[in-house]
């Protein structure tokens, strides 16, 4: 069972080296990208990313976070992924987290693409011997042929999200974050990457994405949430959720 | 009281899962390590010629100005410079140590202590590099004795131990305040010439002695170089370094535990 839990979460991102105008203050909160302004405890200013939100998500959903550049999806997921811890409210996650954001990170371009798999792969936390296991796998699915035996920085941009992808895809998890739903590599990988990132997707029993594919998000996700200057101005939950058996 | 016990225990969790990370953080090292000699031939031995003709140049000039005997005083310095650079360099990098690696910190939820242990382990790959030096140098002025060449080892955790908690203290101060590192890199470039690395402690006059006695870094030194030097033992510069690691180690926990949380917003 995998659920996310949040109740008041708040996020705030302090503002340093740049003192309180009251008039550029007042200007910006008429804008409609961006958090809130606000000022904190110690008259601070922050940027309220994320303002008391509340909501449960529960096996089988498919979340979708829609809302202006700057409502706070982005960074709904990264408070997700762990990566920032709210500053006020709580936050409940039970299951196995994928991350799908930054796909390339701590790729080497001086190593081979056969040891960044592994790189990757211990970024990720999995063993050596399970890295063992799944390299063919994951190197055949990437279908770089000999490329893989070559430095990183020889490849092209594609090729090196290509294997980043395969990397990312390769195991199943619990709870999926997206920000906006991955499309990697040329025609023919694009489709076949689809297949593989739809079963993931599939297998998971969480996935919350953000996206500007506003025809994406109704068609595929049984919750929606609207965010705007962070915080949830329409909830929608979709009569029946994901039928997890069904689809697998 | 709930919400601080919460936090410490995410910060020792976040320090026992670092730890645990050991594959990851060598892996970062190493990369790191290779990154900055790419394509150069000699890659990280470079340090090792660079420190071998500072000690090679520095000795026996510096042992005839100030008067010693050349082959202990190219055993002295060599040691000496090789674990200073260690030590400064462990110490100067802390401040970046969570500022440059904002990449990773925003990307993907790792245990804080990861980037501190790859930082310790970076500059470990340097020492090993450097370490050659050490060896050449014992090989041809031998030194006294050899028999308490076990506490080598045992010198050496204790001031990585002591340079780990510093390093977390400090990257945390720093990623929050900026002219720390600033601050820091000017105190080590003082603390090289106060403490005795060019020269020897027991040059002081019993007047001048607390330069020494009260420099952790001279104790640090200390428990390194006398059992490879084969000198005398004091036990008051390894209490000192033990109750530092204990004293330090606490007080930076609980800074960990209580800035910890908000250090990926100060990036």
């Amino acid at each position: 069972m995998a659920f996310i839990k949040a109740r008041g979460l708040t996020v705030e991102f302090p503002v340093y080296g740049f003192t309180s105008h009251r008039s550029l203050k007042k200007s910006l909160l008429n804008v409609a990208t961006g958090g809130i302004l606000a000022k904190d405890a110690s008259n601070h200013v922050v940027v309220r990313a994320l303002d008391e939100l509340d909501f449960e998500f529960h096996d089988g959903d498919r979340v979708g976070l829609i809302g202006h550049n700057g409502s706070g999806k982005t960074t709904l997921l990264q408070v997700l992924a762990g990566i920032y811890e709210p500053i006020r409210g709580e936050l409940k996650v039970q299951g196995k987290i994928a991350s799908m954001l930054g796909i390339s990170l701590g790729m080497d371009g001086d190593v081979t693409g056969l040891e960044n798999i592994y790189l990757r792969g211990r970024l990720l936390g999995f063993s050596r011997a399970r890295m063992d296991s799944m390299v063919e796998d994951i190197a055949e699915f990437a279908g770089l042929g000999d490329y893989l035996h070559l430095p990183l920085r020889t490849y092209s941009s594609g090729m090196a999200m290509r294997l980043a992808f395969s990397v990312m895809t390769s195991t199943p998890a619990d709870i999926i974050l997206m920000d906006e739903w991955l499309s990697v590599g040329d025609a023919e990988f694009v489709e076949k990457a689809q297949v593989r990132l739809r079963q993931l997707v599939n297998q998971a029993r969480i996935v919350v994405i953000a996206s500007h594919d506003l025809a994406m998000i109704q068609h595929q996700c049984n919750v929606i949430l609207n965010l705007e200057h962070g915080k949830i101005v329409k909830s929608e939950r979709k009569a029946e959720a994901f039928n997890l058996e069904s689809k697998q | 009281m709930n919400e601080k016990h919460r936090a410490i225990h995410k910060a020792a969790r976040d320090l026992i899962q670092g730890a645990q990370r050991s594959s990851l953080w060598w892996a970062l090292a190493w990369q790191e390590t290779r990154q900055r000699y790419r394509r150069s031939m000699l890659g990280p031995f470079w340090i090792t010629i660079s420190t071998a003709v500072m000690v090679g140049a520095m000795g026996p000039l510096y042992g005839v100005l100030l008067g010693q005997d050349v082959g202990s005083y190219l055993q002295h310095l060599a040691v000496s410079l090789i674990f200073w650079t260690f030590i400064s360099a462990s110490i100067n990098e802390s401040g970046s140590a969570f500022i440059a690696a904002e990449g990773f910190i925003k990307q993907i939820a790792l245990p804080l202590t990861t980037y501190i242990f790859r930082l310790i382990a970076r500059n470990l790959i340097l020492l090993a590099h450097n370490f050659a030096i050490v060896v050449v140098v014992l090989l041809i002025f031998p030194p006294a004795h050899m028999q308490d060449i076990w506490l080598f080892p045992l010198g050496l955790l204790l001031v990585i131990g002591n340079l780990f908690w510093l390093s977390l203290l400090l990257a945390l101060v720093s990623t929050r305040f900026r002219d720390v590192p600033q601050l820091v890199s000017n105190l080590v470039q003082v603390a090289f010439f106060l403490s005795p690395i060019i020269w020897k402690a027991d040059m002081l006059s019993a007047k001048t002695r607390f330069v020494a006695d009260f420099n952790p870094l001279f104790h640090f030194l200390e428990i390194i170089r006398a059992p490879l030097l084969g000198e005398p033992i004091y036990a008051t510069s390894w209490i000192f370094a033990g109750t530092l690691l204990v004293a330090g180690s606490s007080i930076s926990f609980l800074a960990f535990a209580r800035l910890r949380a908000r250090t990926p917003y100060w990036l």
